[in-house]
């Protein structure tokens, strides 16, 4: 075991991108990219197809080269490094696996190029399999294992060299739901328990918020904003990103000094540097409650039931607001039953009107 | 509905009856096609001056002059030719897919060239156009059939990279810390086995027939051998095309059972564990 190069897996390196700039033709997919990931850290980076995200992690592993900018890793830069001597591990996005070797030999082909003798490598390469649970597996062929079991595999393979970064190129997405979430709990469970600082791309915003420590919301080739699951949905700081993740309803308002006039209340606005006066308030559906009020403002145009909770679309002036509410009590409005609205957050985000048309373009 | 079925069922049979027969037609009609000649070449070939069966023919081989100098200059030329084939178009092929695919369909025209001009066209131009140590030598041959063969190798490489994800596999490579030759030794050529075969058949094949080029360079390989030898007997000069193309036919069978015994080991040890 000792001659397997790496740092060990127990402590991650740490990674920062610094001013990332890569242009293709007229298209700048990296715009002054910047991201830190902390040693052991899991941070995925989430953003609509076209964003810079791929592009991103492949300057990170040294397979795309970059026109300006810094890739530092233990505060070394290693743009000048090639992929081969990263010493990061790669899982991809489509099924990796060389198709001539068994599992066991796809595990122990990165221990081969280090060197590692051929029974130590047998040992590594079962030791990870089982890691992964498929130490029965181990003699099959990538053609006889289904898709999640080759991506475990290809994880294995990834893990097997002990990186000082792993990377993960959307794993899951060509994997059906049940597998998908076996697996990203898989994931997540072994990274913490490797403690291997890992970037994660994907477009599954219900992927990063639950497998990751920190996620990095980008667009057109910039991070929007960088935060915990938790923080990036109750305080976005952009309608970008409040429209990216999770849902939000946007609803046209008159800005009055440091507050907004919601249906009647006078609601904080929680980005007061925001100068421009006719904006959006950027509603979550659980930001806002209902009632049944045959004078109310609102009108129901809509019902998805979502088990405890039913989404409710209401339709008030031009604007359409989704709502939760408990099944229960959704279950007595009915398309087209007038409804009264309010305002339940403390504040709200708001965001320029104009601003609309962009992200609903994204 | 019952009725209806059944009587589209008696209205189907014969009809299919019908597309069996000329199903059938078709195929003895292609068959013939190949086979006649191939039993007459045969025939003639076993058979003496009266026209009575005789093996004299096979046994004469070995001692006719030029013979032996023939066989073994078309076997250098063929093996010369493959290797130099795949020395070039292997690696080209590989490094168009993974950093030129759009000077794929380029690619694509250039390789077919060979065909449009003819074998008579290259010859003459290159030698006149070759210096006089490389006309000399009959190697200059292998150098041309390597682009004679250029189409058929072209699309076999071709094919067998687009049967395999191969930008993910370079990469997932390197990324394990294999280098460029680790990579293509270890990765890309096991995977493209079955392309590298089918353009060795297919090199092999032609350069044991080629007969254009080869006279007109003035070297007596076994194809210009045959034509020759046929104004002094015919028997043995047919023998001597129909053991040719049997042992064409023997390379590529015993090319394709190792592929196919290779794999089938593969699956076999799996299916073991």
């Amino acid at each position: 075991m000792s001659q397997v190069q790496g740092n060990g897996g127990g402590s991650g390196a740490r990674v920062e991108l610094r001013e990332l700039v890569r242009v293709f033709g007229r298209t700048r997919a990296l715009d002054g990219f910047s991201l830190e990931v902390e040693p052991g850290e899991l941070v995925a980076l989430l953003g609509p197809s076209g964003c810079g995200k791929t592009t991103a992690l492949r300057a990170l592993a040294g397979f795309e080269l970059v026109d300006h900018g810094q890739v530092l890793v233990d505060g070394h830069d290693v743009v000048r490094v090639s992929p081969q001597d990263r010493d990061m591990g790669m899982v991809f996005q489509s099924y990796s696996l060389f198709p001539n070797m068994s599992a066991v030999h796809n595990v122990g082909f990165g221990l081969r190029m280090r060197g590692v003798r051929a029974t130590a490598r047998r040992d590594k390469a079962h030791e990870l399999l089982e890691l992964v649970g498929l130490h029965e597996h181990a003699e099959k062929y990538p053609h006889q294992l289904s898709g999640g079991q080759q991506q475990r595999v290809a994880l294995a393979r990834a893990l097997a060299i002990e990186p000082r970064v792993l990377l993960l190129d959307e794993p899951l997405s060509a994997l059906d739901a049940k597998v998908r979430t076996g697996l990203r709990d898989q994931i997540r469970s072994l990274q913490q328990r490797l403690a291997i600082t890992t970037v994660f791309v994907t477009h599954d915003q219900e992927e990063a918020l639950s497998m990751a420590d920190r996620v990095c919301v980008m667009r057109e080739g910039r991070g929007e904003q960088t935060a915990t699951p938790a923080e990036l949905y109750s305080r976005p700081t952009s309608a970008f990103v409040a429209h990216f993740v999770g849902v939000s309803s946007r609803v046209p308002v008159r800005r009055d000094g440091a507050t907004v006039g919601l249906w009647g209340a006078a609601v904080a606005v929680r980005n007061p540097e925001m100068a421009d006066s006719d904006v959006d308030a950027v509603l979550r559906p659980e930001d806002v409650v209902i009632v049944a009020d045959p004078a109310g403002q609102a009108t129901v145009v809509h019902k998805s039931f979502l088990g405890a909770i039913t989404r409710v679309t209401v339709t008030v002036e031009s604007a359409e607001v989704r709502v939760d509410v408990r099944s229960d009590v959704a279950r007595d409005l009915n398309h087209g039953d007038r409804v009264a609205l309010s305002v339940v957050a403390r504040d709200v985000l708001v965001s320029p009107r104009d601003e609309r048309v962009a992200i609903e373009e994204d | 509905m019952v009725a209806l079925t059944s009587a589209a069922a008696v209205v189907s049979a014969p009809r299919r009856h019908r597309l069996r027969v000329w199903r059938g037609i078709i195929l003895a009609l292609a068959a013939a096609y190949f086979l006649i000649p191939l039993y007459a070449g045969l025939r003639f070939s076993f058979q003496d001056d009266a026209g009575h069966w005789s093996l004299y023919a096979l046994r004469a081989i070995p001692s006719q002059v030029g013979f032996t100098g023939a066989f073994w200059l078309s076997i250098k030329l063929a093996f010369t030719t493959l290797v130099g084939t795949l020395v070039l178009m292997v690696p080209t092929t590989i490094y168009i897919h993974l950093h030129l695919p759009r000077v794929r369909r380029l690619l694509e025209f250039v390789t077919v060239l060979p065909i449009v001009i003819p074998p008579i066209v290259l010859i003459l131009g290159v030698l006149r156009a070759a210096p006089i140590w490389l006309k000399a030598s009959p190697y200059l041959l292998s150098l041309m059939y390597v682009i004679l063969t250029m189409p058929f190798v072209y699309r076999s490489l071709d094919a067998g990279i687009s049967a395999i994800d191969l930008k993910t596999l370079v990469e997932a490579s390197r990324s394990l810390g294999a280098n460029g030759p680790q990579t293509l030794w270890r990765v890309i050529l096991p995977n493209l086995r079955a392309g590298i075969l089918s353009a060795s058949v297919l090199t092999l094949a032609l350069v044991l027939g080629e007969f254009t080029m080869a006279s007109l360079d003035l070297w007596t390989t076994l194809p210009v051998w045959i034509y020759q030898f046929q104004q002094t007997d015919g028997h043995i000069a047919t023998m001597v095309s129909m053991l040719s193309l049997i042992g064409t036919w023997v390379l590529i069978t015993v090319m394709v059972s190792l592929d196919r015994s290779e794999s089938r080991r593969s699956r076999r040890k799996a299916e073991v564990a």
